[in-house]
């Protein structure tokens, strides 16, 4: 008897001594396995060992997250969840409604992470007005990449309009180049899509029918123009492109094979490790039309128990918004820093140049979340949307057909 | 069961009549054989040739042609140098983990067939048949189906994420097959071979164990074979089901040639995936042979 | 006590593998049919809300296609692959030198997992790097193979490469049934002055019948399983046009948060297997009476 309490007290003496000083801990599950991409992680993993962190790796690739997804799905379940899930957009909240997310919200406070948080941006870290998700980056989709001797060579400027950019490609069609690197795989032909729905329908209607997925917007007359330019824009593509990954895409711009590639500007990481200069060897501009599409990267924390997890998530959401992760992870990534304090000296001039619209956007209204990244719409939405527009873009499918059917979809998605 | 040999009698004695074929007719039996080895041959042609090339000539040249210098960089890196996530030492830890889950895996898998296989063959009872029916039809659940269930039961047994938990989980989905394979096999093997055991006063483990297990070493290949195949290549559990530092060698093979919005190694990812497929390749190359003495003795009389 | 155990140990033995089994397969099965029907988003969830999960899956256009090519690649695959099994054998049996090398050479495939030697596929299938490319580069200008970015003809390119991993293990099974023919029967139909291909069409080929259905019974395991195949070979494109009903199923599941929508498409994938798989079981337990 004695003994035993003796046992219980000095067990107690244990548990106390471990809440005083309870060392953080983090299993973090993410995607970024290889690459610039790794590298970027691993910035964060030493910063946090070097604050008493033990970081656990839970690396999984595949898919843009959704192996990782499916192992999420699975430790969840089984009562296991990671601390720290990398997860984005709409996502976040989905995760919250099922009760599995922690507050961060003291740790954001004590920040001030509403001071250097563009508060669209801060939005999305948001469940129910408490803080549950920590923001890594922003990532601009919309942006379209050029070969600069090429599009010097065929006498053409960077398309400012979607008809300039047509009759550009047609130009170099004729010369013998291909107008436009893309890749056949379901999230590139959505990347290409919602920069049309941009540029043709301007911001307010890429708000109405791809965020709020407004039924008037979906079947109206511009639904119907931005699948006509879709298909044109398949004619600009070569025989080749089904199931190329985009990175090969943009290898062809670098080696003058094709000349323009619409993608997010982590393309621009693949430029850079092949030697080329931004300017010299490569353009980057907005793709034609006004507005900024963003796709920010954020770490969700899970609800897990023990002192030390908690301490972990705490600290680890610290330095993912600390203004030194935020510069060293987006010069590996081609991504810019999602606070607004940060010095970009060290960043190229396109990485400037979307800091810059970033900030105009978000003034004049025209900052949109990403559809075709999953910032936009929940998951079964945004997938019976890609469905419907891989589909017209790989087949000879009408564009009022598209719109029916995109609007079908659409209601039966819900 | 009684003719093992590996000797091609059935062409022989199809031949016996007309001895020796005409030689063109032979150069063209070669011919076809060899095509049909080029098909085979390929992927893996292409997956060598660009494992040997340095990323610069992949950029460049042709994806599918000979390494104008051949390098074995990627090879070092992708055992033991390619990121998997932060920490990059390749799949050289990884491989430790897959062994670890595929030997007790094939090995109780295996042994659970063994029985499984002689009590439905040889100690039929009432209803032998429907269970072993309702077995079988375990096979063709489609893994996808079972993972969230599985998930909330590992969690609940207290082995999710860990090394049991999934050799728990490659048993479970194996035995359909173990079985299978031992009860067509001992399904061969006469019923009065047990009863003349029994009148010698030998119980149901000793039968087992001393006449059926010396019997079933080809069988025993063949088990072995598939089930390593199957749990060694396995992506969709090994991922589900790990937590970090028990991941499969297939799952940091995933890592490595998965990157999104990163530069992609194309050298490093075929490297990784020959070294990540050699305990398997190797399984094939030695063991080939007695695994179509195996199938002679198993399959084909069942 | 002792003598009821001893009567009994067969059953015991049988009974942990047993039980697992209705566990882990029709429980599950049981608790995929509980979810198809409820609304479960994210994660399952439990209130019934009847059949709209399977109203939403027949009127998806995409479910359509992915049915559509389980039949034609199912069909196509398992049957190619029995018939080219089988000549591979016969023709490896015909007393080849180096028999041993080319058997392992066309058992390999079956060895490597489909994760990166779909990549090694998408670049030889890929009109502009691999084939085509290569046989143009010979002078055939109008050589044409671009069925892997053709929507229409995508889902045979699964089938080639599906084929080209499994085609090498039925060739095994056969071989080893060959390997086991009565050579008896054989010698006395040839003193008999019947053609060597009457033998094989008439005696040997029809001896073989178990192996057909062994080998159909692992083919179509393999084909309703094919996942990873399509996943790293075309993605399920171009567009969906190689989707499967297990690709299907998992986007659904794990990338859309739809896991009602994947439990309805599971429940149908079952029953498809059940219609395949019953009436082999039935013949097959039959015929060991």
């Amino acid at each position: 008897m004695k003994y035993t309490a003796k046992a219980a007290i000095s067990a107690l003496a244990l548990t106390v001594a471990g809440v005083a000083h309870a060392e953080p801990q983090a299993e973090v599950l993410h995607w970024w396995t290889a690459g610039g991409e790794a590298k970027a992680v691993a910035v964060l993993q030493e910063e946090f060992s070097e604050n008493g962190g033990t970081w656990t790796d839970m690396p999984v690739a595949g898919g843009g997250g959704d192996a990782a997804m499916t192992a999420l799905r699975a430790r969840v379940l089984s009562g296991n969840a990671p601390t720290a899930v990398q997860l984005k957009g709409p996502a976040i909240q989905e995760w919250y409604e099922e009760g599995v997310l922690a507050d961060i919200s003291s740790v954001a406070e004590a920040e001030g992470w509403a001071d250097v948080l563009p508060a669209q941006i801060a939005e999305h870290m948001k469940c129910e007005g408490s803080w549950c998700a920590a923001p890594v980056n922003v990532h601009r989709v919309d942006w379209i990449w050029a070969n600069k001797s090429v599009l010097d060579a065929n006498g053409i400027e960077m398309p400012t309009t979607w008809d300039e950019f047509n009759a550009a490609a047609e130009k170099l069609k004729a010369a013998g180049v291909i107008p436009l690197a893309h890749g056949g795989q379901s999230w590139q032909d959505a990347t290409v899509f919602e920069t049309v729905v941009l540029g043709l329908g301007g911001p307010e209607f890429f708000q109405k029918a791809l965020v709020d997925l407004d039924q008037d917007a979906l079947t109206s007359d511009t639904m119907v123009k931005v699948f006509d330019e879709m298909r044109i824009l398949r004619g600009y593509v070569d025989d080749n492109f089904s199931g190329r990954d985009w990175n090969l895409a943009t290898a062809m711009v670098m080696n003058g094979e094709a000349a323009f590639q619409i993608m997010g500007d982590w393309a621009k990481g693949e430029f850079l490790a092949a030697g080329k200069v931004p300017g010299e060897d490569f353009l980057c501009a907005a793709t034609p039309g006004e507005g900024y599409l963003y796709n920010v990267d954020s770490f969700a924390m899970f609800d897990v128990d023990g002192d030390d997890k908690k301490a972990g998530q705490e600290l680890l959401a610290k330095l993912i918004v600390g203004p030194n992760f935020q510069k060293v992870f987006n010069l590996n990534k081609g991504s810019i820093p999602v606070r607004t304090d940060v010095s970009l000296d060290e960043f190229d001039d396109c990485a400037v140049k979307s800091s810059e619209d970033m900030k105009a956007s978000a003034e004049n209204g025209s900052l949109l979340p990403s559809y075709a990244h999953g910032m936009a719409l929940r998951g079964a939405q945004s997938g019976a949307i890609t469905d419907v527009v891989t589909a017209h873009f790989n087949s000879d499918m009408s564009s009022e057909d598209a719109v029916k059917m995109l609007a079908d979809a659409v209601a039966n998605s819900m | 069961m009684t003719d093992v040999s590996a000797t091609p009698t059935a062409a022989a004695a199809a031949r016996s009549q007309g001895a020796g074929m005409k030689t063109a007719l032979r150069w063209g039996l070669y011919l076809i054989l060899g095509l049909f080895a080029v098909y085979y041959l390929m992927p893996l042609f292409v997956m060598l040739t660009t494992s040997l090339k340095s990323l610069e000539e992949i950029r460049t040249g042709d994806l599918v042609a000979l390494p104008r210098e051949v390098t074995f960089d990627a090879w070092a890196k992708a055992w033991s140098g390619a990121c998997t996530g932060i920490q990059c030492e390749g799949v050289r830890p990884y491989f430790w983990n897959s062994v670890l889950i595929a030997v007790p895996g094939v090995l109780i898998s295996t042994l659970l067939g063994a029985v499984n296989g002689y009590v439905i063959a040889q100690w039929r009872f009432k209803g032998a048949n429907i269970i072993f029916a309702l077995m079988l039809f375990g096979c063709f659940i489609p893994f996808q189906v079972v993972l969230l269930p599985m998930a909330r039961l590992l969690g609940l047994m207290g082995i999710a994420g860990t090394i049991p938990g999934l050799v728990f989980v490659h048993v479970i989905y194996g035995i359909g097959f173990t079985t299978l394979f031992f009860r067509n096999y001992y399904v061969t093997i006469p019923q009065e071979l047990v009863k003349a055991a029994k009148v010698d006063g030998a119980g149901f483990l000793r039968i087992f164990w001393s006449i059926f297990l010396p019997l079933s070493i080809p069988i025993i290949v063949v088990s072995v074979i598939w089930q390593f195949t199957q749990i060694w290549n396995d992506f969709l559990f090994g991922v589900s089901f790990s937590s970090a530092g028990t991941q499969p060698v297939t799952v940091a093979l995933n890592n490595i040639v998965n990157s999104t919005t990163g530069v992609k190694e194309y050298n490093v990812d075929m490297a990784a995936a020959i070294i990540a497929a050699l305990p398997t390749l190797l399984v094939y190359v030695v063991a080939g042979k007695y695994f179509i003495r195996g199938l002679t003795a198993g399959s084909v009389k069942g | 006590m002792a003598k009821w155990f001893e009567t009994h140990l067969p059953k015991i033995v049988l009974a942990p593998s047993f039980i697992a089994v209705l566990i882990f397969v029709y429980g599950f099965i049981g608790w995929t049919a509980w979810v198809s029907l409820t609304r479960s988003k994210l994660m399952p969830r439990y209130e019934i809300d009847g059949f709209i999960q399977y109203d939403r899956l027949f009127a998806s256009p995409r479910w359509d296609t992915a049915m559509n090519n389980l039949y034609i690649f199912g069909g196509m695959f398992i049957v190619i692959s029995l018939v080219l099994g089988l000549i591979l054998a016969i023709l490896l049996d015909q007393q080849i030198r180096v028999e041993g090398a080319i058997r392992t050479i066309y058992l390999y495939p079956m060895a490597l997992s489909m994760i990166v030697t779909g990549t090694a596929w998408k670049w030889i299938l890929n009109p502009g790097l691999g084939v085509q490319a290569m046989v143009q580069g010979w002078g055939f200008e109008n050589f044409k193979f671009d069925w892997l970015v053709n929507p229409d003809m995508a889902i045979y390119t699964v089938v080639m490469a599906a084929i080209w991993q499994s085609s090498g293990f039925v060739m095994a099974l056969f071989l080893a049934g060959l390997r086991s023919v009565d050579t008896e029967i054989i010698r006395a139909a040839q003193i008999d002055g019947i053609p060597t291909w009457r033998v094989y069409t008439a005696i040997i080929i029809p001896s073989m019948a178990p192996i057909f259905l062994s080998a159909f019974i692992v083919l179509a395991h393999l084909a309703i399983k094919s996942f990873d195949l399509v996943i790293a070979l075309t993605g399920g494109g171009p567009g969906y046009a190689t989707d499967l009903p297990a690709t299907y199923m998992y986007a659904m599941a794990f990338s859309r948060g739809d896991v009602g929508q994947a439990a309805s498409s599971a429940m149908i994938m079952m029953m498809v297997i059940f219609i395949i798989v019953v009436p082999y079981l039935y013949s097959e337990l039959r015929a060991k009476k």
